[in-house]
């Protein structure tokens, strides 16, 4: 689909925090009117992942490399609460952008 | 005692009041998972591989939430180690830092803890968007700490978490 907006949502090993973090996602973009495709993955594979699913944002609940050369949120917001305005915000930004 | 496998909607009780601590002294994150594992393995819930590997989980992926207020932590180790779900709860006396979650460099002082064992990952996803819920209120993080017996904090648990899972037999 045209404008489609691929995030890569990483997590530790579970994919347990990935998986809540993916549904917020997909819950901001399509209040926004954004159409988003997302995926999911281990921080191990990350780097894999960014090859074959070619994402525009990454948001992680986990350390990721910092020179992956796309835009990296840290997605514990999502799950604690607290700064979460903000980074649907920057989120959105980036994606509005991408 | 008999195992039923059959279709029906099974209402998962996490909580017993063997499972927690309340009020809990740790001197550190790592002893407080042990605390809690060791309740884990009392009732049979995990392997005795569990701590352990709760422990060096924590140090790789750190499980501190800078929640509204009052920090939690959710440890775990992976399935493997886990025979049947349950969460042990400690409500801490005073706060330990607990590594915060994607941030390597940051601590947060914690002052509840669920150690969550969970068998599958789909499950675990389930539990995990239920406590993220609650965790996100100040008001019900404020109970759990000023919750004084264990049944209070299965009380509180039991009322937060509601998962229904289809078992296919």
């Amino acid at each position: 689909m045209n404008g489609e907006k691929r995030v890569l949502v990483a997590c530790g090993t579970s994919i347990a925090t990935a998986t809540v973090v993916a549904e917020k996602v997909k819950e901001i973009a399509k209040e926004a009117g954004i159409s988003v495709r997302v995926a999911q993955c281990k921080a191990a594979e990350v780097r894999g992942r960014i090859e074959t699913f070619n994402p525009h944002v990454i948001v992680a609940t986990t350390p990721v490399p910092k020179d992956l050369g796309i835009p990296v949120f840290n997605g514990v917001p999502f799950l604690s609460g607290v700064g979460m305005d903000e980074l649907k915000a920057q989120i959105l930004e980036a994606l509005g952008k991408a | 005692m008999e195992t039923v496998q059959n279709q029906v909607e099974v209402k998962q009780a996490w909580v017993r009041e063997d499972l927690v601590i309340v009020p809990m002294q740790a001197e550190s994150a790592t002893d407080a998972i042990a605390q809690l594992g060791a309740r884990l393995q009392a009732g049979g819930f995990v392997k005795d591989s569990w701590t352990q590997a709760a422990i060096e989980r924590e140090k790789t992926f750190a499980t501190g939430l800078p929640t509204p207020e009052i920090g939690v932590a959710i440890p775990h180790a992976d399935v493997e180690h886990v025979l049947q779900q349950a969460i042990a709860v400690g409500v801490l006396e005073e706060a330990v830092e607990f590594g915060e979650m994607g941030s390597p460099d940051s601590t947060v002082p914690v002052r509840i803890v669920c150690a969550l064992a969970v068998a599958r990952s789909e499950l675990l996803v389930k539990l995990l968007q239920q406590l993220v819920e609650m965790f996100q209120s100040p008001e019900i993080l404020k109970q759990i700490a000023e919750a004084r017996s264990p049944a209070n904090i299965v009380r509180i648990f039991d009322h937060h978490i509601q998962i229904e899972e289809e078992v296919e037999g």
